[in-house]
């Protein structure tokens, strides 16, 4: 009986264990073969010139170019808004209050909705009602704004990342110590004044990380662009807000499945994933190690 | 020391001790909650705008449904409108005739031509086919929705077993170090861009299963639904493991003092106790794969069609937003239908979403506090 109980134990503790490695083989098989994959292709010439030949040839500057101008605008709208809700819910709501809590479930909700729900959203509220509005009335009805841009594409990418960038600082407020606060009400600091000069700076660090965070979510995200914005192929880059971008997400996408030499084109294919894949690998380990720290230091 | 607050001549008082205005206070915490509203604003306008878009469909429904009843109440047309709908009938299979056929249905419904196709849009939404590019459009999401169900199963069948096996050898069993490397592994793989899995699916995947199974189609269900359970697991094994970890340490002494080994523990106390926990990680497990857009996209083959065998190709809700929206004109018919698809996920992952919140997490806390 207890010989029986002990293979039973083993063969369950086995299965468990066998789960877990499983997960990481899949893991290392995905990077490994990604990495060789893309290493031929892989160079600075790459990385820094334009497709040719109808995108047979040539590098993915532009791709990169328009994800980074992408990522940096969606910062722009989501950080301080996120910022602020995250202050909110941590200094101003009561844990209780029903507004704090239906926030709460607002964030989550939006965390979960599926990206391409907010490239719909992106269409329908932003291309047509605002960008056709702002037409109607600016313009008078000649189509500028009421189109796919990069403008619409990173304010819906925004949306998508906002939850991301709250419960990042929320976490960082929430590690700022009780007693530092305290001691700048007791020297006569208002409550804004207690906020601005002690919980923000305190708290930069989870700013940082949740920006980051939501860097890399928004560089890898495609259903939200596909049509808001991104574009096969341009010629020239992007310089104004109403222009179409390229994206590496986008890129690799086209590439793979809407291409007539999907064979020929593999060696791109795999150099744009690995871009793209280390584009995000070291911003979520950056992103890590100051949370790991942060939370050392909350302890 | 009193004498010295009384020559520097500041008396508390009820005036002195009062919260003074500021105007600097005042408007900060009427900004800083203005904005705390955006969360709450943009999901109401996001199910605003994306139903508006739908709406066009159900107008148009109306209409015809009134002029079908006055044309019945003057003509008797119940035998014509059945002719009608066996003509159509015919039309999928008849090759010569097609074109004679088609022509007689024109003539026949002159009047409203322009309902027609409404209509017939309307109508077909609970039909087997999904054809919105053709002569006589036809938008049967009956299709997509069983497509959609298979890849969900399929995902779910794989990747809940495993993460949440591997979510109790971390929590239960692994060593420190082995933590160490489990937690950020996974991590990483929640990290991972979708339109890379997609890829990896669609380059190395397909080709290593074909192998294995020998199948005809490369591009299947089952392959996208690996590819799906590798975006899930991620998910399914976080919360799974906050649930575990969750569980009061009195739990498992209580089990472990009473003789019960390790592994006993684990599978006979641990796991039941966490079980709403693990109920909502399979639920927001499900919320993810059936809105994921990218891994369809590439990995499923994206033929709509009705089928029990995992090996055929399927075309997923998600998936056919993604692929047609891009060509659609805007506010036609086919362009109102992928809004209603989006409706459709959207109130769905919200469902499961707000089932996940109130419900399980409620229960979770209740059976811990041993009420």
């Amino acid at each position: 009986m207890r010989i029986k109980n002990r293979i039973t134990g083993l063969l369950f503790i086995g299965t468990t264990a066998f789960s877990a490695f499983l997960i990481i083989a899949v893991i290392i098989l995905l990077l490994v073969i990604i990495i060789i994959g893309g290493k031929e292709t892989f160079s600075w010439k790459f990385l820094t010139s334009f497709p040719e030949d109808g995108m047979m040839k040539g590098g993915i500057f532009p791709a990169i170019y328009g994800t980074a101008l992408l990522v940096v605008m969606m910062s722009i709208a989501a950080v301080p808004f996120g910022t602020i809700t995250a202050i909110y819910l941590t200094e101003y709501a009561s844990e209780t209050s029903f507004l704090a809590q239906t926030i709460r479930f607002a964030v989550r909700t939006l965390a979960t909705v599926p990206s391409i729900i907010f490239g719909l959203f992106g269409l329908g509220f932003f291309i047509k009602f605002v960008g056709g509005g702002m037409d109607n009335v600016f313009l008078g009805g000649q189509l500028k704004w009421g189109q796919p841009n990069i403008l619409w594409a990173s304010l819906t990418m925004s949306l998508l990342t906002l939850p991301v960038v709250i419960v990042s600082v929320e976490e960082a407020i929430r590690a700022v110590p009780r007693e530092m606060r305290e001691a700048s009400l007791a020297l006569g600091g208002t409550k804004w004044e207690t906020i601005r000069r002690i919980v923000i700076p305190g708290s930069r660090s989870g700013i940082m990380t949740g920006t980051i965070l939501a860097v890399s979510r928004g560089a890898g995200e495609v259903a939200p662009i596909l049509f808001t914005g991104a574009a096969y192929y341009l010629a020239t880059l992007p310089t104004s807000l109403s222009d179409q971008f390229m994206n590496l997400g986008y890129h690799i996408y086209i590439m793979s499945t809407q291409s007539a030499n999907v064979d020929q084109t593999l060696p791109i294919q795999f150099a744009t994933t690995l871009v793209l894949l280390m584009l995000t690998f070291m911003l979520n380990l950056t992103a890590v190690v100051i949370r790991s720290r942060l939370r050392r230091k909350a302890k | 020391m009193d004498s010295s607050i009384e020559n520097t001549g500041f008396v508390f008082s009820k005036e002195s001790l009062r919260k003074k205005f500021r105007w600097s206070e005042f408007l900060s915490e009427k900004i800083i909650t203005g904005v705390a509203f955006l969360s709450i604003t943009i999901i109401i306008l996001i199910f605003f705008f994306v139903f508006r878009e739908t709406l066009p469909i159900f107008k148009q429904k109306k209409e015809t449904v009134t002029i079908e009843s006055v044309q019945k109440q003057e003509q008797y047309g119940g035998a014509e409108t059945s002719e009608q709908t066996n003509a159509s009938g015919q039309e999928q299979y008849g090759v010569i005739s097609k074109d004679t056929m088609m022509i007689e249905n024109r003539v026949m419904t002159e009047d409203t031509v322009v309902h027609g196709s409404d209509e017939a849009t309307v109508k077909s939404l609970m039909g087997k086919e999904w054809l919105p590019v053709s002569d006589r459009p036809r938008y049967g999401l009956i299709p997509l929705l069983v497509g959609t169900m298979k890849i969900t199963l399929l995902a779910i069948l794989f990747a809940a077993p495993i993460a949440i096996l591997a979510a109790l050898f971390s929590a239960a069993f692994a060593t420190h170090w082995m933590r160490e490397i489990i937690k950020p592994a996974i991590e990483l793989l929640a990290g991972f861009p979708s339109v890379v899995i997609g890829f990896f699916a669609l380059m190395v995947m397909a080709s290593f299963f074909q192998n294995i199974f020998g199948y005809d189609i490369r591009l299947n269900a089952f392959v996208g639904g690996m590819a799906m359970a590798l975006a899930a697991i991620p998910i399914i094994f976080t919360i799974t493991e906050d649930a575990l970890t969750a569980v009061p340490h009195s739990y498992t002494e209580a089990s472990l003092a009473l003789g019960a080994s390790r592994w006993q523990t684990a599978l006979f106390v641990t796991l039941p106790a966490a079980t709403p926990g693990i109920f909502a990680a399979i639920l927001l497990g499900i919320g993810r794969i059936f809105g994921e857009t990218m891994i369809a996209l590439m990995a499923t083959g994206n033929a709509a069609m009705i089928s029990a065998n995992p090996f055929e190709s399927v075309r997923t809700l998600a998936a056919t937003i993604g692929a047609e929206m891009a060509e659609v004109v805007f506010g036609d018919t086919h362009y109102s239908v992928l809004f209603l698809i989006g409706s459709l996920l959207f109130v769905f992952t919200f469902c499961l979403n707000a089932l996940a919140e109130f419900y399980v997490k409620g229960r979770l806390v209740k059976r811990f506090q041993g009420k």
